[in-house]
């Protein structure tokens, strides 16, 4: 099943992952990344938000001001994080495993008025 | 000042229908021929009739902050005829604000902006009774200045406010409308609606602005109107935004406690909302331009409203939480020794004697700052992009001498100084390290100093006409 030629054997999900409220800054000026990411993070377990964050500080954002986005290996204070559009607290937050398809949204919390 | 709407001849009419505690409304008020007619248009709106007009006008609104978002409000809520509408802020009206503060005007800088936007507020509509504070909200004055009103409409531009006004809104139980908005974004989230006491938990109760944001972002990472800018009409859209749903808080009684706190859930089945508003300014409008998120609700954790709360109106008075430290704004920035620095003034008066040796001048803003105006000779090498060409060479995958792309540029003498300036004196120290730590000092044999103050010091030091943004 898995003839391709790929070099990696571990599938890989499609999403889309979406910056706003500034955050696009730091991921290349670009508001919406069409992502292919390993299905498995290093462990072998599925993917979660966490494993995410970890692959986008990685491979996605070009800026190396990593801690505008990340603190302590965690998301920053101040950042929002939305799958499909539900606070991410409603969903597990970092443990929440990905799902093909899935839209993954880090919005910067506005303070200015 | 306070309670200016005169409770006259009793009949507190105690319940009736479900919502209880009208107390203020006195249901056989008839309208005025003027109110009438001024309101006639939204009266007819399918919801809001004559009942919810009489909550308008019955009502008291807190409108803190008369700027970008403060001026689009105050218009709507004073339109729709909102009985008393109170308006906080402590500035006075600049040049720059008039391109979005649409309630002040040209003729009235300089003026307080409370005067300034309640000027406007009564041409539009002279029958609410307008309350100015004149002053920025603070932990010794929230709780006095908010106990007033029975809504509060967040227009402020800072996190340290934004967490009082809404730990004040807990404690008071007041619905708070608050709304953000910087360069090309803007967001808005009605909180605490209905409100209910702290400690009182439920997954339905509705959240407190610590409860979807429960950590304000580092100093660092946080942009405000006067560094990134802001478009007009996003702020204006939230802020008129902001206006409409302190209206429908109004006009259905959500603002009024209920009678039996067991029943705020049912009056509140909205799923909490935080509205998101992006604006490109490459594009059309898109399917991602407004996006609603839902949030979850009431927190048991949360400091202000959850179980372990320890929150009261005498502690914040008493700086306790402190707010400030809380977001940070006490938080040091690098510093330099003083011989790393040089004020704009010593610079400049150097450079017109040619006392300086050839060097190189680089400016760290970005580039719409530094297309405005630049110091003659200066290089742009925007802040984020420094950053990331250091990056880049600490990876090995370019040499030091990129940092300060113009491939036109000769290649300098070893002992040439580096000068760096930004906007406003801390980007530069970052960058004076930075490109000490690639090594472009070379052992010590080059200069790398910082012009205190950036930009703004070369305006008011040098060159007064110079056109600082």
């Amino acid at each position: 099943m898995a003839s391709t030629t790929e070099t990696t054997e571990t599938p890989a999900l499609a999403i889309t992952v979406d910056f706003s409220g500034g955050l696009e800054m730091l991921f290349s000026d670009q508001k919406r990344h069409s992502l292919s990411i390993p299905a498995t993070d290093s462990h072998g377990k599925p993917a979660t938000i966490a494993s995410l964050i970890d692959y986008l500080c990685k491979n996605t954002m070009k800026d190396p001001r990593a801690e505008l986005f990340v603190l302590d290996d965690h998301i920053r204070p101040g950042i929002l994080v939305l799958i499909n559009d539900a606070d991410w607290e409603l969903e597990g937050e970092e443990t929440y495993e990905i799902q093909a398809g899935d839209n993954i949204l880090f919005v910067s919390t506005l303070h200015g008025g | 000042m306070q309670n200016s709407k005169p409770d006259t001849n009793g009949a507190a009419n105690s319940a009736g229908n479900g919502v209880a505690m009208e107390e203020r409304i006195q249901p056989s008020r008839s309208f005025t021929d003027e109110e009438f007619e001024r309101y006639s248009r939204q009266m007819i709106v399918p919801g809001m009739g004559k009942e919810g007009q009489l909550r308008l006008i019955n009502s008291r609104v807190l409108i803190i902050g008369a700027g970008g978002l403060g001026c689009p409000a105050a218009q709507y809520i004073a339109g729709a005829g909102v009985g008393t509408i109170g308006v906080v802020d402590g500035d006075v009206v600049e040049l720059s604000n008039l391109h979005r503060q649409v309630g002040h005007a040209t003729s009235r800088i300089g003026m307080k902006k409370v005067d300034s936007l309640i000027t406007h507020l009564r041409r539009l509509n002279p029958l609410p009774t307008f309350v100015p504070h004149a002053s920025h909200i603070d932990p010794q004055n929230a709780a006095d200045i908010v106990s007033q009103y029975d809504v509060v409409v967040d227009c402020t531009d800072n996190p340290a406010t934004r967490y009082l006004i809404s730990d004040v809104c807990v404690l008071l139980c007041k619905p708070l409308v608050s709304a953000a908005s910087v360069q090309k974004s803007g967001q808005l989230i009605v909180l605490n609606c209905p409100p209910t006491p702290k400690g009182l938990l439920d997954r339905k109760y509705a959240p407190c602005y610590r409860c979807c944001f429960k950590k304000p972002p580092p100093a660092g990472a946080m942009l405000s109107c006067g560094e990134a800018g802001i478009m007009g009409p996003v702020v204006g859209m939230m802020g008129v935004a902001q206006a409409g749903e302190a209206i429908k808080i109004i006009a259905s009684a959500l603002h009024l406690p209920p009678s039996d706190p067991d029943s705020a859930p049912e009056r509140n089945l909205q799923q909490p909302t935080l509205l998101l508003y992006s604006y490109d300014l490459e594009s059309a409008v898109g399917p991602y331009t407004f996006r609603a998120l839902k949030m979850a609700g009431r927190k048991k954790t949360c400091f202000a409203c959850g179980e372990n709360s320890t929150l009261t109106l005498d502690g914040i008075k008493a700086g306790n939480p402190n707010y400030e430290q809380f977001c940070g704004l006490a938080a040091p920035r690098s510093n330099l020794p003083p011989e790393e620095r040089i004020t704009a003034a010593a610079y400049h008066a150097a450079k017109t004697r040619g006392e300086l040796p050839e060097h190189v001048l680089v400016d760290t803003r970005e580039k719409e700052h530094f297309s405005f105006g630049n110091i003659d000779g200066a290089v742009n090498v925007p802040f984020g992009k420094l950053l990331m060409t250091a990056a880049a060479v600490k990876r090995g995958g370019a040499s030091a001498d990129q940092i300060l792309a113009p491939a036109e540029l000769e290649p300098l003498p070893e002992d040439a100084p580096i000068f760096v300036v930004c906007r406003r004196g801390l980007d530069s120290q970052e960058a004076v390290e930075k490109l000490k730590e690639l090594g472009m000092d070379n052992g010590g044999k080059r200069k790398i100093l910082d012009i205190v103050g950036g930009m703004k010091a070369w305006k008011e030091e040098v060159d007064h006409s110079f056109p600082f943004i």
